[in-house]
């Protein structure tokens, strides 16, 4: 056992890729085991690693972590990256659960039937650039500085960027009417463990294809 | 001001309600603002005060507090409801959002369409009886104590007792396979705080019903 946290899912982005990238921020390196066919994830499912049959699944510290959030809390806390108090977490709390909602909308959109896949796009739009980048261009422009939260480096920044980023795969230029939330990307995607993340041969994962679309659903339905 | 944390919402369970329990849970008394109108919801907007043009909002110690997960992970922290350690947080966030994605399914429920009901309905109940329900009982049984993290009184024994009547109210026999959930439910029950909360005239809300799928659907145009 190599003592490095192992990642349980999917060769792609799914809900695993905000673990990814908070690992990565905070310099923590991970090995990956890929499900690639229905019977990995039974298997997975009756030797009782999944506690509510679910991926992803994060081994790490002893423990075989599931929900997604359960695991990036646990991440956040231990590598500082969650606010130096109650109420700083409280901000950060709020920022990333809203970051969430976005990108579960960008993160289905691949899935969606093609005769709604039109108004979903519509939505998705709507809601990043009238919902939530006036909020984060809004937290930036009245504290004025580097980071989302307290001064400080942590997990809302991560999480906002990587958000950010999907969008732009959607939309090129839907950040054009931000631009604190251009130069809040450029800053923040120059940090050097998130520089090295976005680099050819990290472990950071490609959009998912319409044609690999079939593949997952097998996976998991 | 009161000094008492403030509730805005409908007049009804939805998203606000574990946090109407947790609070409750921990003894802390608050105040409630209820949305009636869609011109109330679109002034609260105009005024900025909802960060991401969303309900539920929770005015609590200088902060305007949304999401709901935000929410209850402060009232948590604050209260002592969030374990001792890094670990014991990390299952108590576990069993937190396992629990959560079942509540999510009777949340969703009033508002299915007539024909979606039975089928919803039946979903439910499979999820509680051979996902959710299963692991709560083999935790209680394995470690043979009153609470499910640290043997002691956390948020997610109170998220727990919530889902368990949640879906009672929809599926009255469902915990006949289990006796640990069955003897847990009576000892939440009768724990001070949520023993008051459970009486009538408590800030607890009723089952949603048709009058309350209307409101929220005329409120924020869904």
């Amino acid at each position: 056992m190599s003592g490095k946290p192992k990642l349980y899912y999917f060769n792609g982005r799914g809900r695993m890729e905000s673990i990814r990238w908070l690992l990565a921020a905070a310099g923590v390196e991970f090995e990956e085991c890929f499900l690639e066919t229905k019977d990995d994830l039974t298997k997975l499912q009756k030797d009782g690693s999944l506690l509510f049959q679910q991926v992803p699944m994060v081994e790490m510290d002893g423990m075989k972590m599931v929900q997604t959030r359960a695991i990036s809390n646990y991440i956040a806390a231990k590598y500082n990256l969650y606010g130096k108090d109650l109420k700083e977490r409280a901000l950060i709390d709020m920022y990333v659960e809203a970051v969430m909602d976005l990108n579960e909308l960008l993160m289905t959109h691949p899935l969606q039937p093609a005769d709604k896949k039109e108004q979903h796009f519509a939505t998705l739009v709507d809601k990043a650039t009238n919902r939530y980048f006036p909020a984060y261009e809004k937290v930036l422009k009245d504290h004025g500085q580097n980071f989302l939260v307290g001064n400080q480096f942590s997990r809302a920044d991560v999480q906002l960027l990587e958000t950010l980023l999907m969008a732009e795969e959607y939309k090129p230029d839907i950040l054009a009417k931000f631009p604190l939330l251009q130069s809040f990307k450029a800053r923040i995607s120059n940090i050097p463990t998130i520089k090295k993340f976005l680099q050819p041969g990290s472990q950071r994962k490609p959009p998912l294809q319409e044609k690999d679309v079939p593949k997952v659903m097998k996976i998991f339905h | 001001m009161s000094g008492k944390p403030r509730l805005t919402y409908c007049n009804g369970r939805g998203r606000m309600e574990s946090v109407r329990w947790l609070l409750a849970a921990a003894g802390v008394e608050f105040e409630e603002n209820f949305l009636e109108t869609e011109e109330q919801y679109k002034k609260l907007i105009k005024d900025g005060v909802l960060m991401f043009q969303q309900v539920p909002l929770v005015e609590i110690d200088g902060m305007k507090m949304v999401q709901t997960r935000a929410i209850l992970s402060y009232i948590a922290g604050k209260y002592n409801l969030y374990g001792k350690d890094l670990k014991e947080r990390a299952l108590i966030d576990m069993y937190v959002e396992g629990i959560t994605d079942l509540m999510k399914m009777i949340l969703m429920f009033p508002f299915s369409p007539p024909e979606a009901k039975e089928k919803n309905l039946d979903s439910i109940k499979e999820r509680a009886t051979n996902r959710y329900f299963p692991v709560f009982e083999k935790v209680l049984k394995q470690h043979g104590q009153d609470f499910l993290v640290g043997n002691k009184f956390s948020w997610a024994d109170v998220q727990l007792i919530e889902a368990i009547l949640a879906v009672e109210d929809n599926i009255p026999a469902v915990l006949s396979g289990f006796p640990q959930l069955q003897a847990f439910k009576i000892r939440m029950s009768n724990m001070p705080t949520i023993k008051k909360f459970l009486q009538p005239g408590s800030p607890r809300k009723p089952p949603p019903d048709e009058r309350y799928v209307e409101t929220v659907l005329k409120i924020f145009k869904i």
